[in-house]
This record gives structure tokens, sequence and C-alpha cells, in this order.
């Protein structure tokens, strides 16, 4: 049976994954208010419904980042082993990497939540 | 990785030591500055910044001197003004980016176990770039004309030429130019650790210098070019009238402040992070075991330097924008504490675990760890926006300034010159001096810029000249002064240390600390970097593997001998480290620095509107720099392998994403991709500040600039086409080479008729200015790869490039992907954003 989680890769690339969600996240939120804010776009969308669409677009985040944790997770052996993984065999290596992606992940999450927090309780534009 | 080691007997070690000797030799009299070596290229660097550094630092004694008293009138309003300009300008631009590149080149071959970077002449270059522009920017203000702005530039300040005259170009023109090196070390330094480690150094294995820099050297690339997009439309309003920041006709100049600072906040975490990377290679040293937690401090290097990106509006809390952009960018400032935290925590673990022995680096590790805490909490204060309301632009900005810049770059590199002095010279800093020298900058510092939060406090603004007596100021500057000069004492003992005779050491001894990285196997009195190319099989291999100094002095491991009179070095692939290329480099040369000489003079010449010079300087920047790539790149090899010793047999030529050419390429197109994405941002940030951005003039029309886009789309998909048919024979590929640049001419022709036949004045309107913008840009990329098409086919034609040995169109056909890829935004906006506007 086919999964629907994706196999695992060989590249130093799925480090960056969670930070690289984190930004997009930001670059988001940051470009919708800011573009919202200024040119004031149709009255009949308001800054609620801007907050509402960046809290979807929050949560969207936060589950892709959920998933490359458990990718990461996965690539980490699932805990099996305790760092440092400093052997000079390809499975330490691999292990570092899920470990490494795994701390980036949790930090990017709390970001993405802190970027958040300002949707909750800033109602309107304010210039 | 289970090889038999090699073994010489002594006579054919010193013949092969003699050949490696020969190849690397570092030339004699007047030539040596023609060495490419990155020992001499990194050490250059070095002391040039240093200089600098000094230079800077005196401005900022005379800037003291000026505020020892009120009313006090030892220098001008004016000079006054050019000499903070000049002394923030030059620690940043001049000293702290600048030194950690020097370490990087220095240290870097040394510590992954190359002989060699990856592209030496790029190093070289960027030097001499680095050593002209920084002349050239320091010494205006012997002629009363350094930048008198403030080191970040703000329109309409900056641009009243009134006010700021010809200091404003010296400043964008200069140091574009010595940005330029910036990014060609980090193009350097990205390659050089993905792919020039010693066998069997993992990645989970580098050492986390390493890894530090890898993430700064990416971090350049994203926050060096939007300022490099901000100096060419600054620039273009200086020069040539063009509104970008002018009200009046539609400009802003909050934009330059956004460009500024989206450099501006990454830059502090790139000179910050080299710095604790020292600390990182310190600290497990002097506590003799290897550090605690490794993947954290992976996750607080990359973690800093992408969050990093997001506090750029921290410096614009009071311009205005709406509250809860500022919140984001207040939430971010308060993230990026997590990981920064991190790596102090990391640091005092491994101390607890291990056995401290303190010595001089230590001593200005701790005490700059400490001087960088207290800024980092002021700075949790200033990133929250009520309180950076009261504090924004008064002395307690500049008391965090300082404290997070000296506590977390200069005194961990004081440190870290301290502990790689034996690695330079063979010989030991002195003890004595050395705490001398520390107590002295410590306790002077803290004197000096402690007052300042409270003068900051009491509404001392940034950069006055004097300030009246009743305001209470007075004993805080009279404080702080006198803490200057006592910090400019522990300086100066510290040079004296570094200058002062001392005796060679009596016995040999490599590793006077005994550090457990792969660098202290260097002699230092020999140009080739490793004796042989070792086989890693941990992270701390001095202290893990036995025997390995012996060994690689014998030649026991890979490219012990050079008999191919060439400069070699092993090329490895990025995860495990396999030996996949022998890779040759550029040896001695002088086509460095014709070229960046001549790159000089065009900037130069630039600043003074010397228009005939301009273009000769740029004639010949063109011509050394085909010079250099046609001698120095891309050379078919006389056999195909070469044996690299133990048994081994690697390719010298290799193209494609596999070979360190193609990844220069595409690291410099992501920073050139990330200064067009700037002037973008530019066009749809004029159009979110105006009602009708586009309907103030006529546009460039839809049709013109959906020409050129097919037009561009045809000369890549040519382009491709002659890749491919290259590798059937070169007939071919010539016809497509030539119908590619024919199109891209006329593609670019046709990018130009859309604003010009719409008759678009640029000096009347923000809106025609960005498009002109915009579109020039575009086209002039169009006319750089209309080089390099007509390049290959000289290649082609002279048998230089091959079915076989097709570097050339390989890198080429990258540099098109992106090139399709910025027509395709810039036409598509240009052209088709009018319609939606409206």
């Amino acid at each position: 049976m086919k999964s629907v989680i994706p196999r695992e890769v060989e590249t130093l690339w799925t480090l960056f994954t969670a930070p690289v969600v984190w930004a997009l996240h930001f670059i988001i939120c940051y470009a919708t208010v800011a573009v919202f804010c200024a040119k004031r776009l149709p009255a009949s969308f308001s800054f609620d419904t801007v907050r509402i669409v960046l809290v979807v677009v929050t949560l969207a985040a936060l589950a892709m980042i959920v998933l490359s944790a458990y990718l990461a997770w996965r690539q980490w052996g699932f805990g099996a082993k305790d760092a440092p993984h400093d052997e000079p065999t390809r499975s330490s290596r691999t292990l570092f990497q899920g470990f490494a992606t795994l701390l980036l992940s949790g930090l990017s999450f709390v970001s993405v939540v802190y970027a958040a927090i300002p949707l909750i309780f800033i109602a309107e534009c304010q210039p | 990785m289970s090889v038999e080691l090699g073994n010489f007997s002594p006579e054919e070690r010193a013949a092969q030591e003699k050949r490696l000797r020969d190849t690397w030799e570092t030339p004699k009299g007047w030539r040596y500055w023609t060495s490419v070596n990155n020992s001499e290229i990194g050490l250059w660097y070095g002391v040039t910044a240093f200089v600098f550094m000094l230079f800077a630092g005196v401005l900022g004694l005379l800037i003291r001197l000026q505020l020892v008293v009120p009313n006090n009138d030892f220098m001008s309003a004016e000079l006054f003004n050019q000499v903070f300009t000049l002394h923030g300008t030059v620690m940043m631009f001049l000293f702290a980016v600048p030194i950690f590149e020097a370490i990087a080149i220095f240290l870097l071959p040394s510590m992954l176990g190359a002989r060699e970077l990856p592209f030496p002449r790029l190093s070289a270059f960027g030097y001499w770039s680095f050593l002209l522009g920084g002349i050239f920017v320091c010494g205006s203000i012997f002629f009363n004309a350094a930048p008198n702005a403030g080191w970040f530039m703000y329109p309409p300040l900056a641009t009243d030429k009134e006010y700021a005259g010809i200091g404003a170009d010296i400043w964008l023109l200069g140091l574009s130019f010595i940005e330029v090196a910036s990014i060609a070390a980090a193009v350097e330094i990205i390659v050089g650790i993905m792919k020039c480690r010693a066998p069997g150094m993992r990645i989970n294995m580098m050492p986390m210098f390493a890894w530090y820099l890898l993430i700064v050297a990416g971090m350049i690339l994203f926050a060096f070019p939007p300022l490099i997009a901000g100096d060419i439309l600054f620039e273009m309003e200086r020069m040539f009238n063009w509104p970008f920041f002018d009200p009046s006709r539609g400009g802003d100049p909050l934009l330059w402040q956004h460009l500024f600072w989206i450099f501006g906040h990454p830059e502090v975490y790139i000179v910050f992070l080299p710095a604790i990377a020292l600390m990182a290679m310190i600290v497990p040293t002097f506590s003799q075991r290897p550090i605690v937690g490794y993947s954290w401090i992976v996750l607080a290097a990359v973690g800093t330097g992408f969050l990093s990106f997001g506090l750029w509006v921290h410096h614009m809390f009071a311009t205005g924008l709406p509250q809860i952009s500022l919140a984001f960018f207040s939430a971010a400032s308060e993230a990026v504490a997590i990981p920064t935290g991190v790596q102090i925590f990391v640091f005092i673990a491994t101390m607890l675990a291990g056995r401290v022995i303190f010595s001089v680096p230590m001593l200005f590790g701790a005490g700059g760890l400490i001087i960088f805490v207290i800024g980092g909490l002021t700075g949790v204060m200033v990133a929250l926006v009520p309180f950076d309301w009261q504090a924004h632009d008064t002395y307690f900005i500049v008391a965090h300034l300082h404290y997070v810049l000296i506590g977390g770059m200069f005194f961990p590199i004081v440190a870290g010159i301290y502990y790689y002095f034996p690695f330079v010279t063979g010989k030991k800093l002195s003890d004595t001096w050395g705490k001398v020298a520390f107590w002295l900058m410590f306790t002077g510092f803290n004197t000096a810029f402690f007052p300042m939060h409270f003068s900051g406090l009491r509404g001392m603004p940034r950069r006055v000249f004097t300030y009246p007596e009743e305001f209470g100021w007075d004993i805080f500057n009279l404080i702080s002064t006198i803490g200057a000069f006592i910090f400019a004492a522990g300086v100066a003992t510290f040079v004296i240390d570094i200058f002062r005779p001392k005796p060679k050491p009596a016995e040999r001894n490599l590793n006077p600390w005994n550090s457990g990285t792969l660098e202290w196997t260097n002699d230092p009195d020999e140009s080739w970097g490793m004796r042989s190319v070792p086989i890693i099989t941990s992270r701390y291999p001095l202290w893990d593997q036995p025997n390995l100094q012996a060994d690689i002095e014998a030649g026991r491991f890979y490219l012990p001998d050079a008999k191919s009179g060439r400069r070699e070095t092993l090329v490895t692939s990025v995860l495990d480290a396999k030996p996949i290329q022998c890779l040759r480099v550029g040896g001695v040369s002088y086509v460095t620095i014709i070229a960046a000489l001549s790159l000089g003079g065009v900037f130069i010449a630039l600043t003074f509107h010397w228009w005939i010079p301009t273009i000769i300087c740029a004639i010949i920047t063109f011509i050394a720099i085909i010079y250099w790539l046609w001698t120095g790149t891309a050379q078919i090899p006389e056999a195909a392998e070469t044996d690299v010793g133990l048994g081994l047999s690697l390719p010298v030529y290799v193209s494609g994403p596999a070979s360190v050419g193609w990844w220069a390429m595409f690291i410099t197109m992501v920073g050139d991709g990330t200064a067009f994405a700037s002037l973008i941002f530019g066009y749809f940030f004029y159009w979110t500040v105006h009602d009708d951005y586009t309907g103030v003039s006529a546009g460039p029309g839809v049709f013109w600039p959906m020409v050129a886009l097919l037009l561009y789309l045809a000369a890549w998909g040519l382009t491709m086409l002659a890749r491919q048919l290259n590798e059937k024979g070169p007939t071919g590929c010539r016809f497509a080479l030539v119908a590619a640049a024919a199109v891209t001419i006329a593609a670019s022709l046709a990018g130009l008729a859309g604003p010009y036949l719409t008759g678009m004045d640029p000096t009347s309107n923000v809106y025609p200015a960005t498009v002109w913008v915009i579109a020039l840009w575009t086209v002039v990329h169009g006319v750089v790869g209309v080089v390099m098409q007509l390049y290959c086919l000289a290649r082609s034609l002279t048998g230089n490039m091959t079915g076989e040995y097709d570097q050339d169109i390989r890198n080429v056909t990258l540099y098109w992907h992106f090139m399709a890829f910025t027509a395709v935004v810039t036409f598509g906006v240009l052209g088709l954003f009018p319609l939606v506007a409206s």
C-alpha cells in the first residue's frame, strides 16, 4: 500500500523546511495586513475577516510544521538513540539530521505562534 | 571507510614535498601581492579590516572628545556629522563583515581539511575590491567629503544635495562595491563548506565554525542584495533625478528604510554568528571536551539565520506603520531570543561538563558573553513597541547596540585572535599582556557605555554634536568619555602585543592549546595547507584519531603529491563527504587585481560623474573578467582522471550540478534574484501607498512587454537547445547559440520599447521611474546573457567546449533559467499589473 506520508529523502534541504514555513507565514501575515491597511479595499471586507483568514493560514502553517516534525522524528528513528550522533556512519548522520530538523520544527512552531498572537489582540489597523 | 594508508620512503616524501612546495609556493618580492593562496588573502583581509577598525575607533574617540563637556567646540557640527557617520559605516561595512570573511578564508580550508577553497582567485578579487573601496570611503574624510547623514543614510536628508554632497555618493558607490566583494565571499564559503570537506567529514561531523559560516554566507545572499537594490534606486535619484524617495513626485523615503533594514537587521546576526562560531571552537578546547549539544548549536545557527529576517521593522517602530505590523515584528524580535539563548546555555553546559582552563581567549570570550547578555536584555526591552517609542533615537539605543556588537562580536574576535595567533604565526601572544588588555577593555567598555543607558533615558538624542548644561547629561558624558579612553588603552595594549617582537618557541608545537579540530595539524611555515588530505572519523579528530598528525605529515592520505604541477584539492559529496573530484584551482595571477582595480575605477569615476573614465574602466573590467574566465575556468584536462592516492582515481573535469562552478552560478543567481525581488517589492510598495499608482502616467502598455517576454522565453529555449545539441556535436549547438543571441538582443530592445515608445519620463513621477528601473534591470541581464551565449560560441569554435567537456554551456543554461524567471516576473508585472490595478 502506498503511504501518503512522503518517503525519506537524502538531502540537506529538509533541514530548512520548518523555518521556510515560518518565513512564508510571516510574509503572508505581514503583506496581507500591510496591503489591507494601506488600501482599505472593499468596505464589505472587514479587518475581522483578515484576522480570520490569517488564523486559518496560521493553522495551516502549524500543520505543515507538525508534519515536518513528524518526518524529522521518523528520520531520528523516533528517538531510539540518544545524541550526540557523532559516529562516522551514514545512520548517525541521518539521525543527526532528523534530530536537528526536529529541533528546528519546534522553534518554528513557537515562532509561528508568537507571530499569530497579535491577530488575537489587535482588532484594527490603527495607523 | 577502510583503506590502506600510503607508505612512502623518506626519499619519496622529500620529492613529494618539493613538488608540493613548488606548486603552492608564494611568490617572492613585489609579486607576493599576486598571491591568491587562502592563507595570504585571509591574512591581508584580516589585517586590513583590523586597520579600518582602528581608524574607526579613533573616530569614536573623537566623538567622545567632542561630547566630554557641554557646549564643546572641539569639532564643528558638520565635521561631527561626518565623523559619526564614518565611524558607524566603517565599523559595520569595513570591519565587522570583512573580518569574518577574512577569518573564514583563512581558517576554513584547514578546518575542513581542504588544500584551498574552490575559487581562490575570487577571494583575491574580493580582497582587492574591499581594499580599494575601503580606502576610498575612509579617505573621503580627509577631503571634508565624507558621508554625513548617518550610517543608514536616510532620505530625504541623504538625497538632499545641498546637505549631503559627494559624501553620500561615496557611501553608496563605495559600499556597493564592497557588497559585491561580500557576495563573492559568500559564494566561496558556501561552495567550500558544502563540497570541499575532507573525506569522511559528514555533515554531522563538520566543525561548528563551518556550520555557522554556512548559515551566515546564506544570510549574506538574502541580506545584501536588498541593499544593493536600494543603492541603485538611491543613486539613480542622486545622479539622474529619478524620484524614488521624493514624496512630491510620488516617491517615499520609507522604501529606503525597508530596504536598508531588510539588509541591516540580518547584518547584525551576520556579524554576530561568526563571532559566536569562534566561541564554539574555543570553549570546547578550553573545556577539553566535545561541545555539549552539537545539534542544538545547529538549531541555534539555522534558527537565528531565519528569524533575523523577520526583525527589520523593529528599526522602524516610530514611522507610523499599522500597529499590527509592528506587533508581528515585535513578536519575531522576542522569538529570536530563543535560539540566541540556546547558544549561550550550550557554552555554559560545555564548561560545566568539562574542566575549564582559564586562559586569555576564555577571558575575552566570557567577558564578551556577559556584555552581550546585557545588550540582549536591553534588546528584549526595545523590541517592545511602547518602550521603543520612548527610547527610540536616544543614547539608550547607542548603549544597546554597542553592548550587542562589542560583546557579541568584538570581544569574541579578540578571543579568536589570541586563540588562533599560534596557528597563523607559530607563536603565542603574551598571557600577561592579554590579561591587562582584557581588564582595561572590559572595565573601559562598561564605564563608557553603561552610563549611556541613563543619558538616553534622560532624553539625550543620538547624533547631537553638543548639548546644553542644564539637562543633566554632562556627568554621564564625562564618565563615558573617560571609559572610552580606558577601553582604547586596552585595545592599544592588545595591538602592541601583536606587533612586539616575539621569540620563536624553542620546540615546534603545532597544537599549543591541545585542540581537537583539524586546522591545528597545519604547519604555518608551509603554504600547502594539509600535507595530505586525511580521512576523518570524528568531530574532534586530533583528540580521537590516534597518529593523525604524523600520518598527515608523512603524506599517508589523499593528494600527498603534486605531480601535475597544478594546485589540486578534493571535492567531496555534500552529505557524506565521499571523494568525487580532484579539483584544480587557480594559482597566482595578476588578473584578479586588474579586474578589482578597474571595477573599483568604475565606481569611483561614477561618484564624480566622470563618464569617459567610467566607460574605460568598465571596458578594462570586462576584458579582465573574460580573460580570467577564458584562461582559468573549464580547462580541458590532459587526462580525464587523475590518481589522488590510496588507490583512488578521480575525474578532474566535472560539469553540471556536480561541479563547483555550477553551484557558484546558482548561489550568485539566488543573490541576484533577491535584489530583483527587492525592486519588485518597491513596485508594489509604491502601489500600496498611492491610490492610483499606475494611473499617473501612461504605462508601458501590454504589447511590447509581452513581445519581450515571448522573445526572452524563446532565447531561453534556444539556449537549452544549444546545450542539448552540444552533446551530439558542435555544429547545431553553434547555430542555436547564434540564434539565441540574436533573439535575446531583439528581446532586450522590445523590453525597452514599452516604456520608451509610450514616452514614460522617469524624472516625472515614481511610477515611470520604477518601470524603467525594472525594465533596465532585466535588459542588462539580457545583455549579460548575450555575452554568455557568445562566450560559449567562442569556446566551442576554439575547441575549449565539447560534448564531453561542457561546463560553460551548462552554467550558462543555469543562468538562463534565472533569466527566464526574471523576464516572466518583469514583463508580467509591468505589462499586466496595470490592468489588474485599474
